[in-house]
């Protein structure tokens, strides 16, 4: 269990919280266009990194709103918070 | 050649005190060369390796292990086995692996303490009912022993559930299967780390894999903290680390780790001789030889490899277990513990072969692979000794992330996230 600071609410319980999984995975611009490989790579595949991870949460018991957070896996610590739409921090 | 355990040989080391047994598996020096490395000494990765020997006859082969073994997800699990999964896949590749349980103490000569006493899935509400009846159908199509049980079947079965109609969740019915039950998970390792080492297995232990060196297509051998390996054939069994496994080698899998928690109370009497299980309000308990309730919380969201969850994921399951079962609402709970389950989109495994020649993968067990131990180390045998599925685990492929043809057990199957 960790503390997350929502950039709208302020810090808040984890469990306020919902993850959203690996953070700037783009829709494909021409998804027509894809083949089976690359539908399972946008869909399927997954980063799943151990250590520093980009990612999305939801404040699902709070404002809603979604954003980023920069996390360490290996020990649930969080090293930044940003917006939507915001350039991933260098860490 | 390995003495057979025994009531004699319980007897003759009695008079020693026990402290002349023969030591169930050697400490190996490492040889620069194997036909192939299995990567993980957990139940999985030790059941392999001692199939790849026992029916493939691949006896120089080696199972490198970062910790000790069966000291992850193996000594982390409720120890809950069963068969009753809903699509004919899973239940083909379950169902293996049950029939394997059945004769695992006397084909390993190690007690695994295999235990029939039922596994029941309770049902909540109007779609539990349905989703549970139509998963009885199928698993009977499928030569699975599933019964379903009205409220009062349930109540008799297991007599300390509460099925008063006025509970929040209240019991409307319930599955059994009789041949479903538990083991003891440590036995599980040690056995076959036993019976491999007997055929010749070097069991590496202290060993972590730091890459995966690759040929082109073709993989050529480990480096680890003790020195580089050399192989034509890697099988990486490595639970919540698979990807970790996948990116060494430059692979993606679609998987992702997350923390998986259970609990056990203090030990008492006899109270419970099934196994409960309960998706709707995520609560299922047993009773361990020792006494104690064993407890299977949920999975936490979010992506974490540090062997924590949250305490909001134990307080759910707790607050369903006391209105399931009152009785145990003064019970104290001993020990609370995290392992890091691997789960795929489909909530089914990948026991597959991958794109780079001589590196295969057993993964995507999610929340529920103790379950498979031996069938899943039986079919990756097969796999890594034939270069090909065996007809169980073709559907486990890897590539049906591309093609679509998925194995979705997410809920249908009594599977507990």
């Amino acid at each position: 269990m960790f503390l997350i600071t929502c950039p709208y609410c302020g810090e808040r319980e984890q469990s306020e919280f919902k993850a959203g999984g690996e953070a700037h995975i783009e829709r494909p611009k021409q998804p027509t266009e894809l083949s089976d490989g690359e539908w399972a790579e946008y869909l399927f595949m997954r980063k799943n990194i151990k250590g520093i991870q980009l990612e999305r949460w939801n404040h699902a018991h709070g404002c809603r709103k979604w954003f980023n957070v920069v996390r360490d896996t290996n020990n649930d610590k969080i090293k930044k918070i940003y917006k939507m739409g915001e350039k991933p921090p260098t860490i | 050649m390995k003495n057979k355990y025994s009531i004699f040989s319980l007897i003759k080391n009695a008079f020693s005190y026990h402290e002349n047994w023969q030591k169930a598996w050697k400490d190996p020096v490492i040889k620069k060369e194997y036909d192939a490395i299995i990567v993980g000494g957990g139940g999985h990765g030790l059941a392999t390796a001692y199939y790849l020997a026992k029916k493939h006859n691949m006896k120089n082969i080696a199972v490198v292990e970062k910790g000790w073994i069966g000291g992850g997800n193996t000594g982390r699990n409720t120890t809950i086995i069963r068969s009753n999964y809903l699509w004919d896949a899973s239940a083909g590749l379950y169902d293996h692996a049950l029939k394997l349980w059945e004769g695992l103490s006397q084909e390993i000569n190690y007690n695994v303490m295999f235990s029939q006493r039922g596994v029941m899935n309770l049902a909540h509400n109007l779609q539990d009912i349905r989703d549970l009846k139509r998963r009885t159908h199928a698993n009977r199509l499928n030569g699975i022993d599933a019964v379903y049980l009205s409220t009062e079947e349930v109540k008799k079965f297991c007599p300390i559930i509460n099925t008063s109609p006025d509970i929040r969740y209240p019991v409307l019915g319930g599955t059994l299967q009789r041949r479903a039950g538990t083991a003891r998970h440590d036995a599980v390792a040690w056995g076959y780390a036993r019976g491999a080492d007997e055929m010749g297995v070097d069991i590496i232990q202290n060993c972590e894999v730091k890459g995966i060196k690759r040929n082109g297509d073709e993989v050529e051998g480990i480096e680890t903290t003790r020195g580089f390996i050399k192989t034509k054939k890697i099988g990486v069994v490595a639970a919540g680390h698979s990807s970790v496994l996948a990116n060494m080698a430059g692979l993606r899998l679609p998987l992702e780790s997350k923390p998986l928690q259970a609990l056990v109370s203090e030990p008492v009497k006899p109270i419970i001789d099934t196994v409960v299980m309960s998706n709707a309000v995520h609560a299922y308990v047993s009773q361990s030889d020792k006494g104690e309730l064993v407890i299977g919380a949920g999975t936490d969201d979010y992506i974490s490899y540090s062997q924590k969850g949250s305490h909001d994921i134990v307080e759910g399951t707790l607050n369903a277990i006391l209105e399931l079962y009152p009785i145990f609402s003064r019970m104290r709970m001993l020990r609370q513990w995290g392992g890091i389950v691997d789960i795929c989109p489909d909530a089914s495994p990948i026991i597959s072969k991958t794109t780079i020649k001589g590196l295969y993968f057993n993964c995507g067990w999610g929340t529920g692979g103790f379950k498979a131990t031996p069938g899943s180390g039986d079919l990756f045998a097969h796999t890594i000794a034939n270069d090909e599925p065996h007809k169980l685990n073709a559907a486990f492929n890897l590539n049906r992330f591309v093609s679509g043809d998925l194995v979705d057990e997410h809920g249908a199957a009594a599977v507990a996230h």
